[in-house]
């Protein structure tokens, strides 16, 4: 697979479009069960996630394949992520609460899933406003660090996902799983960094100046005299 | 017995019981607006809207849409895996604290009952609801039949356990298994509290808990348990199921309280099954609405301690 041709990026671009024609056709053919609002909901939601977790996946597989032009695939994933995660919220504030802000206002605060799924969708929310190139160059160094929360989020995600269940446990456990290996590249991308810039800078120990008392050079007077010494560990 | 397996009378030609319920009202009205006067005729009016609130939910959603954990977790596929529960025939233990124990035969128990129906509303501790019309009578006839001793204080209940044709018992999956149940007696003795064989003029569904269930309808669903094979009258509370997998988020009262949430999500509002896309969720009602008939249960008690 090419990732750098124009054509593999629409036909992702497109892809990622089809779990929301699935949700429609099934919408527009009264196909979400019993309970149309919970299944319309969880199902933006399961997308959401799965999107994300995809999101995560791109960073590694770069290092693997060693793969150009990985970085407009993270964009487009996660800017779906946030479509996905929006359409969710939507779903919940509109659909399901009906604008209701008082219920909405009761509901958030006796709901400790919800407050995850806040956090989360704040944290992936400031990371689709700040993801147009020109946020990029105006955040700078700061762009990269603001982008390292969405670990934040994935875990804000999970656990809004296993807080909200009552049964059913093999599904979340297949994506807590698989988030905690992408997870784990990342520790270990950071180990290896960190052991290399320890290798970099010779020591930890202090250095200090000393000031000792010599005989001068003529050996007529003492004079003061600086030494360095390392300082020792204590 | 009432129930019947092949209707003879096709269903279109059935008053609706509601409507029935309706008209019966509208007759008590009139018949109080000639004896008394105008005054009765407000308040049986207001009685009579109370009971037009509680339009059941469409069959097809109550039979589609249930949490029977011994098949599967997701709540529509049991409609089709708990056909292969053989429940004829079937019979019930019933044992401990009372005077006449003995193993019954289904069909004996309910010969002696008279099968009426009884629509409730039936609330989901995962906030959503319906409208249930059962077919069923009070366990309180039952338990008279068999004569509690004054020892008995709790009322334990066991559902079938048969790995053969529930995959998740067989499986050991998720919970403990037989799932058990339990009422302390005066709750178990009250009239509301029901034992059913059927719902909709029907037999009850297989996966609705065919062929005798529980029903409390001012309690969160999972209290309600299915296909029972022993009835235990018992000095002690049961652990039941579900605080015996989270004890602090099911309780052993799980009486319906929108001012109590689950530690994880609130109990303040439920969606009602059967509504538009637009229709607002219900405000969930102390007691799911039955307060007036059950809350001196509970007079004295911390509801948010005992939850």
């Amino acid at each position: 697979m090419n990732f750098s041709s124009k054509k593999t990026y629409l036909i992702s671009l497109f892809l990622c479009l089809l779990p929301l024609l699935g949700i429609i056709i099934d919408l527009l053919f009264d196909n979400l069960g019993a309970d149309p609002i919970q299944t319309l909901h969880i199902r933006l939601g399961d997308w959401s996630l799965r999107l994300l977790w995809l999101t995560l996946c791109i960073t590694p597989l770069q290092t693997f394949t060693r793969q150009r032009g990985m970085a407009d695939y993270r964009q487009m994933l996660g800017l779906y992520v946030f479509f996905y995660a929006s359409l969710h919220v939507i779903t919940y504030v509109w659909i399901d609460q009906g604008l209701d802000w008082g219920n909405i206002a009761i509901d958030v605060l006796q709901s400790s899933y919800i407050w995850l799924g806040l956090l989360a969708y704040i944290i992936i929310f400031l990371l689709a406003i700040s993801s147009p190139k020109v946020a990029k160059k105006k955040l700078g160094k700061n762009w990269k660090k603001l982008h390292r929360y969405i670990y934040i989020g994935s875990i804000a995600v999970i656990i809004h996902y296993y807080w909200q269940l009552k049964g059913n446990m093999a599904e979340p456990l297949f994506y807590l799983i698989t988030l905690s290996i992408l997870l784990m590249f990342r520790v270990a991308v950071w180990f290896k960094n960190r052991k290399f810039n320890k290798m970099m800078i010779p020591t930890t120990k202090r250095i200090k100046v000393v000031t000792v008392k010599k005989l001068s050079e003529d050996q007529s007077t003492m004079v003061d005299s600086q030494k360095l010494v390392v300082e020792e560990d204590d | 017995m009432i129930i019947k397996t092949t209707k003879s009378i096709p269903s279109s030609e059935i008053t609706d019981p509601l409507v029935f319920k309706q008209r019966r009202q509208l007759i008590k009205a009139m018949v109080a607006m000639g004896l008394t006067g105008s005054g009765l005729y407000s308040d049986v009016l207001k009685a009579s809207e109370d009971k037009a609130v509680l339009t059941p939910t469409a069959a097809e959603i109550v039979k589609n849409h249930t949490n029977y954990y011994e098949f599967t977790f997701n709540k529509t596929d049991a409609t089709k895996l708990a056909q292969v529960l053989p429940t004829d025939p079937w019979s019930v233990e019933i044992i401990g604290e009372v005077e006449h124990p003995g193993i019954y035969h289904l069909e004996d128990l309910l010969s002696q009952q008279s099968i009426q129906e009884y629509i409730y509303r039936f609330r989901c501790v995962e906030a959503w609801s319906m409208v249930v019309p059962w077919m069923g009578f009070p366990l309180a006839n039952l338990l008279k039949k068999v004569k509690p001793l004054s020892t008995a204080k709790f009322v334990q209940f066991t559902s079938v356990y048969d790995p053969d044709h529930m995959p998740n018992q067989k499986d050991k999956a998720m919970l403990e298994w037989p799932y058990v149940e339990g009422l302390r007696i005066d709750e178990a003795m009250h009239p509301l509290t029901l034992l059913a064989t059927g719902m909709y003029g029907e037999k009850m569904p297989k996966q609705n808990g065919a062929p005798l269930r529980l029903v409390v309808p001012w309690k969160y669903g999972f209290k309600s348990i299915k296909a029972i094979v022993k009835i235990e009258l018992v000095k002690k509370p049961a652990l039941t199921t579900w605080s015996k997998s989270g004890p602090n988020e099911y309780g052993f009262y799980a009486n319906v309280n929108p001012d109590v949430p689950h530690p994880r999500w609130s109990q303040n509002s439920e969606r009602q099954l059967g509504g538009g896309f637009f229709t607002p969720r219900r405000k969930t009602e102390l007691f799911n609405g039955y307060a007036e008939q059950v809350a001196s249960l509970y007079s004295n008690m911390d509801l948010r301690h005992f939850f």
